[in-house]
């Protein structure tokens, strides 16, 4: 019945995709171990590390291209989902280190120690399983998401309100986090893991199989996610997108729909974040900055919200965009990044993938997917795209607040 | 009554109308009686005493009862020599066993007379033997200068001598101590004494158990918390050695001292509070009317105030380099030129990207955040990347006490400046033809169109003013923050935790929600630290919003309704 169910999610433009991603899953670690090193076909360990970052950070923009694109929920705080899945994934390296760490207690990691602490806190046991580490990572962020979406949706805080304080979430949990006194590392996270499953972690091998999970798990939360938005709870879900009120009118009850889909994706972004860890190597508060959940936001934008490819080739484009600058010219990142936030939503409010499509199809686009906020009777007759209409926004005649 | 302050104020009380001449009379009176003996020695008398320092060589037991019966003259022109021993400057002549104060200087030292301080001529290097002290002597020394000073000419080294004595509380310190008193004519002075006597006699329990009793009456006035400490110490005594009448005193006093201390560091804690929330209120209020007035969510508007603290700093650079004498007034030029420079930014933002997202919040929220990644950069470009330099004009610094409040001048103008910025805010917008534009715009913008108000320019200068005031709130923030290219990512968030605590489109809600905040997060610093009591308010607010979605001081009517 499952399998039905993810066979439904599929068309074309799915299986091009998963095709394409299996073939990278496949070549990509083939090239790096198979080749020699001097070899022209070579991939080097550390591009293949770089690859499933990016693979990552795919996933985490998948996850918030479901909500924001289909649902309208633009969640400014999913990078702390994100992080949560990666300091569960490094409770459970941490403790596989056992007596190698610097100190070599077989049960406290070496902060502890260093803290002068003589037990483990209660909420660290556990993670020396693997299994138990694996349910911890869907499940804190997952509980989370659920709590706060709980809270949030159920008092209808909806648009800016809720991305200011899904924000102000990621912020508090930086700052938390941050302190010593919670028993995860302090300012210097968690790091120096050894081995993975019995693997050591720097071994190509197994950055090769931690590469292909991580395509897996992207392919996986694909799947998943395209399965939601094609089901009729994903057509429930775009009508709360574009008109929540009318929805709601019409019986459904909203916020156990945004409730669901919210607490889905914080789960694939700590998918994401566990895959992220072991792969980079730490860990550390600054991953719950806000301004990196906003980065994530970019991406998808860039890509084409409200396209599940779109999250992720816009993820990619813009990290290898990242990678390129902060080599070449580091000065001038900020700048590029800032110019893409201002050009895509003044220019390309649909993103690659969405203009792609827009122009595939030979016509100019119409309807509300892109418009995002406007009710569909609003923005249905502005055929025209909104850079290229400056009265059309201050004439409107409600504004949201 | 409870609010009293710490006795140490008291000390600068003017002495009660008419009683002065009785008072001078008196203390002349007391001073003949009590110092009369010890001052009646001559310069002549003492020299013997101080050339008995020269006798002990390395017999330390000698010296220290020469420096013993130095100090019972209770003579203060013994001080310098003292002090030079101590310093180890102390040098005898050995032709004539005489003592000076020797400085190293030509081939030999330069001798003074220890008593008079008049020049005594050159010695040889090997004509004269220092005199040596150990750590014991030093100790002695301390003690012998504590008595003496108490009866220097100089008010301030009184009271210093009086503080040492209160915070050594040495038994032996007593009877130089009540000589002084009797001498002192300060009232202040005279208040600190008797305060470090009830000390000394807490501390000594042979004394009459009347005096110890007082002694716990005068401490409890004090009130500060040396004084507190003494009487706990006292509370704390094993039983036994105090007398149960005096404990039980002892402890009511340091309750009631307990409780006024707790009382002014809840006051100490609000006025921290309020500090902190006129800052919040500076930062904030340029959003209020961007975010609540206009709907537009800015996350460059950190960044106008980063370019406003910029502006102080390029301003401080121009008065250095060209008219140093105005650097006083660099900050009332700062002003007006911070709030141009942020508002012509505001308005460059305004005209070329916002106004093509009105409607789209999500929208303006990336690509503000854009523009803000690019100001930051530009100005790190500029300016590099490190902390600038922003001086404080000297009106700003320095700080007061008021009771037991300790309360830094810049932390006081920058509440009396948020407070003036409001107030004038508020008025411009109630009062002036743009503020009606302005309010006609936000609730209908089709019928104030109709109206013939330029709605786009409206929003332009709106925009514009938003941002001005961010500019003017850097430069107050440029006084008490980092001027760094991240100077506004700090506060980004918290102005938003105002404007939605508070509520949108309502800037007493703003006022209101920025002193909460700040007064809530500076409650909570003692009890959960900084950092947690930051955490605890940012889950109260985002509690908060479940609650009340619109805020403080939500709005009515039918401009709720998107």
């Amino acid at each position: 019945m499952i399998t039905a169910f993810l066979l439904r999610g599929l068309d074309r433009r799915a299986l091009v995709f998963l095709a394409v991603l299996a073939a990278v899953a496949v070549v990509v670690p083939l090239l790096n171990l198979a080749t020699p090193a001097g070899s022209g076909l070579h991939i080097p360990s550390y591009a293949v590390t770089l690859l499933g970052k990016y693979l990552c950070y795919a996933l985490l923009a998948l996850s918030v291209d479901l909500i924001w694109g289909f649902c309208g929920i633009l969640s400014l705080g999913h990078g702390a989902f994100f992080a949560l899945g990666g300091y569960a994934m490094g409770m459970y390296l941490m403790r596989q280190i056992g007596t190698r760490g610097v100190y070599g207690n077989p049960v406290l990691p070496d902060f502890m120690v260093f803290l002068n602490w003589k037990t483990l806190p209660w909420y660290w046991h556990g993670f020396d399983q693997f299994w138990f580490a694996a349910v911890m990572v869907l499940l804190v962020p997952g509980l989370l998401a659920f709590v706060f979406g709980w809270f949030a949706f159920r008092s209808r805080v909806t648009g800016v309100y809720l991305s200011i304080i899904t924000q102000a979430m990621t912020f508090a949990l930086l700052l938390a986090f941050f302190r010593n006194d919670m028993g995860f590392g302090g300012n210097n996270g968690l790091t120096d893991f050894k081995d993975i499953l019995g693997f050591p972690i720097q071994d190509e091998g197994t950055r090769a199989g931690l590469f292909v999970a991580t395509a897996v798990a992207l392919g996986l939360g694909y799947l998943i996610a395209s399965c939601v938005v094609r089901s009729k709870l994903g057509r429930v879900l775009v009508a709360v997108r574009d008109a929540e009120s009318r929805t709601r009118f019409l019986g459904y009850r909203v916020e156990m729909y945004k409730l669901f889909v919210f607490t889905l994706s914080a789960c694939m972004a700590g998918v994401a974040g566990a895959l992220y860890v072991p792969q980079i190597g730490i860990i550390n508060p600054s991953e719950f900055a806000p301004a990196n959940s906003i980065e994530v936001v970019i991406w998808v934008a860039v890509g084409g919200r409200g396209t599940l490819i779109g999250a992720i080739i816009g993820a990619i484009l813009v990290n290898f965009g990242k990678t390129w600058f902060t080599g070449v010219l580091p000065e001038l990142w900020l700048f590029a990044l800032g110019g893409l936030f201002v050009a895509v939503t003044l220019l390309l409010p649909k993103g690659i993938v969405g203009t792609a499509t827009a122009l595939w199809r030979g016509r100019r686009w119409r309807g509300p997917a892109a418009t995002g906020e406007g009710t569909l009777a609003e923005s249905g007759g502005d055929a025209e795209p909104p850079a290229a209409a400056p009265a059309a926004g201050p004439a409107a005649p409600e504004r949201a607040s | 009554m409870l609010f009293r302050p710490p006795a140490i104020r008291r000390s600068r009380r003017p002495a009660t109308r008419g009683l002065p001449g009785l008072l001078l009379l008196l203390g002349c009176l007391a001073l003949f009686l009590a110092a009369g003996a010890a001052r009646a020695q001559e310069a002549g008398d003492l020299r013997p005493l101080v050339d008995a320092l020269g006798q002990g060589g390395f017999d330390f037991d000698k010296t220290e009862t020469a420096i013993g019966s130095l100090a019972e003259t209770g003579d203060p022109r013994v001080v310098p020599a003292l002090e030079a021993l101590s310093e180890g400057d102390l040098y005898v002549r050995k032709a004539d066993h005489a003592v000076f104060i020797g400085k190293r200087g030509g081939a030999g030292y330069q001798l003074t007379d220890p008593l008079t301080g008049e020049a005594a001529g050159e010695a040889a290097r090997g004509a004269v033997d220092k005199i040596r002290v150990n750590n014991n002597l030093r100790r002695a020394i301390r003690t012998a200068l504590g008595g003496l000073t108490l009866r220097s000419r100089d008010p301030a080294q009184r009271r210093a001598a009086v503080q040492s004595v209160f915070d050594a509380a040495d038994p032996e310190a007593l009877e130089p101590l009540e000589a002084a008193l009797a001498a002192e004519k300060d009232p202040g002075i005279a208040e600190l004494m008797r305060e470090a006597r009830a000390r000394i006699l807490l501390n000594t329990p042979s004394a009459d158990a009347g005096d110890r009793l007082d002694a716990v009456e005068t401490l409890r006035a004090r009130g500060d918390r040396d004084a507190l400490a003494a009487l706990s110490g006292l509370v704390a005594a094993p039983d036994g050695k105090v007398d149960p009448a005096l404990r039980a005193a002892a402890a009511k006093a340091a309750g009631a001292i307990k409780e006024n201390l707790a009382l002014w560091e809840a006051a100490q804690n609000v006025w921290y509070g309020l500090s902190l929330g006129s800052v919040l209120l500076l930062a904030a209020i340029g959003l209020a009317i961007t975010f609540g007035v206009m709907g537009v969510i800015n996350m460059a508007h950190g960044e106008m105030v980063m370019l406003g603290a910029y502006t102080t700093f390029v301003v401080q650079q121009a008065i250095r380099g060209w008219a140093p004498e105005l650097f006083a007034w660099s900050l009332w030029i700062a002003l007006p030129l911070a709030f141009l420079v942020s508002a012509a930014v505001g308005a460059a933002i305004e005209r070329c990207v916002i106004r093509f997202l009105y409607g789209r919040p999500l929208e303006t929220l990336l690509a503000t955040w854009g523009l803000s990644l690019m100001l930051q950069q530009a100005v790190r470009t500029l300016f590099g990347p490190t902390n600038k330099e922003v001086g404080a004009p000297d009106w700003m610094s320095g700080a007061t006490h008021v009771g037991g409040l300790l309360i830094t001048y810049n932390r006081l103008y920058i509440v009396i400046f948020a407070l003036l910025v409001f107030a004038a805010l508020l008025v411009l917008l109630k009062r002036s033809a743009f503020g009606l534009q302005m309010r006609a715009v936000t609730q209908n913008r089709r019928m104030a169109a109709s109206m013939g108000i330029r709605t786009p320019w409206t929003d332009m200068l709106t925009f514009a003013l938003g941002s001005g005031i961010a500019g003017i709130a850097g430069v107050a923030l440029s006084q008490i923050d980092n001027v760094s290219p991240n100077l506004g990512q700090g506060y980004i968030i918290d102005s938003f935790m105002v404007v939605v605590f508070g509520g949108v489109g309502n800037l007493w809600g703003t006022l209101v929600g920025a002193f909460t905040l700040g007064i809530v997060n500076k409650f909570l610093e003692p009890y959960a630290g900084a950092v947690l009591g930051k955490v605890l308010v940012l889950v109260f607010i985002i509690l908060f919003i479940q609650k009340r979605p619109r805020g403080l001081f939500a709005l009515k009517g039918r401009a709720v309704d998107q």
